[in-house]
């Protein structure tokens, strides 16, 4: 068993105000769920290869709040939060999604979709990330590049680099 | 904004779900435009009028064999799109790998309590 297969997640870009992330994980969904929604386990790799996380804040149930921070490998924080609006036990949730670095963050809030379905013993996750136009759907898609490649930290890089 | 302006066009061009069924259809290979009407079960021409608005970005290109319209893929102008979301994708990737990691502890924390849930 243990053998941690991976498959490759998959962007694609729906509509033109929308993202949708797939990846699916050696692991039944109620284990997915637990990495997916735990604050200890979302610690482990929130972040990805862009930092540590600091601070992961998880109330779930209807109408609670998540918020979490990361410290970027260029030191400054990185910290999103949302609002729960739809759970359903490992199977999907709603929420939606505020980076804390933009002005006026609520006005780009974005609203998050995450499936789950598990097909023998596998689980195929999909996120779907709508935001309110083209223009902030793009922005978090730039917040991809690489930041290693970034030098000074003025807002607009800030952004670019973690926007997410 | 991240992206150049010469790409907008294609990048809006495969906005459209039926606009993305052909191209995945050309993908395959050259097809006459009935093959496709047929494949897609769709109005001849609202295929065409998709077929049009792909071949003024380029992502498709057309020649007449005797009578038939025969269209194929041209992906060249994708090739931006691509790089602009292969980073992001990347970004997600890592975080998953981290969490396949996870994965693997849970499934083995289970398995040496013996429960089944």
């Amino acid at each position: 068993m243990a053998e941690t297969t991976s498959g490759t997640a998959t962007v694609t870009l729906p509509a033109d105000n929308q993202i949708l992330i797939t990846r699916e994980f050696n692991a039944p969904r109620r284990l997915v769920w637990r990495a997916y929604t735990t604050p200890d386990l979302i610690k482990r790799w929130w972040s990805g290869d862009r930092g540590t996380v600091s601070s992961a804040e998880v109330d779930l149930r209807v109408g609670g709040a998540w918020r979490y921070v990361m410290v970027a490998n260029g030191g400054f924080e990185v910290a999103f939060h949302g609002e729960y609006r739809e759970i359903v036990d490992q199977e999907r949730l709603v929420n939606t999604e505020i980076f804390e670095g933009l002005p006026n963050p609520d006005e780009h809030a974005g609203l998050v979709t995450t499936t789950f379905a598990e097909k023998d013993g596998r689980t195929m996750m999909e996120m779907l990330c709508e935001y309110r136009d083209q223009a902030d759907r793009d922005a978090v898609v730039a917040s991809g590049m690489e930041s290693g490649m970034q030098e000074g930290l003025d807002a607009l890089e800030r952004i670019a680099v973690t926007l997410d | 904004m991240a992206r150049a302006a010469t790409t907008t066009d294609a990048f809006n061009a495969v906005a459209e779900p039926r606009r993305r069924q052909i191209l995945d259809l050309l993908a395959q290979g050259e097809r006459p435009v009935n093959d496709l009407v047929a494949t897609l079960g769709l109005a001849q021409p609202l295929v065409s009028k998709h077929l049009r608005v792909l071949r003024e970005v380029d992502l498709v290109r057309v020649r007449d064999e005797g009578r038939q319209r025969m269209y194929r893929l041209n992906a060249e102008p994708l090739k931006p799109l691509h790089d602009w979301l292969s980073q992001y994708e990347r970004a997600w990737s890592k975080r998953f790998d981290l969490m396949d990691d996870v994965l693997a502890d849970l499934s083995e924390a289970e398995e040496n309590n013996g429960g089944d849930d």
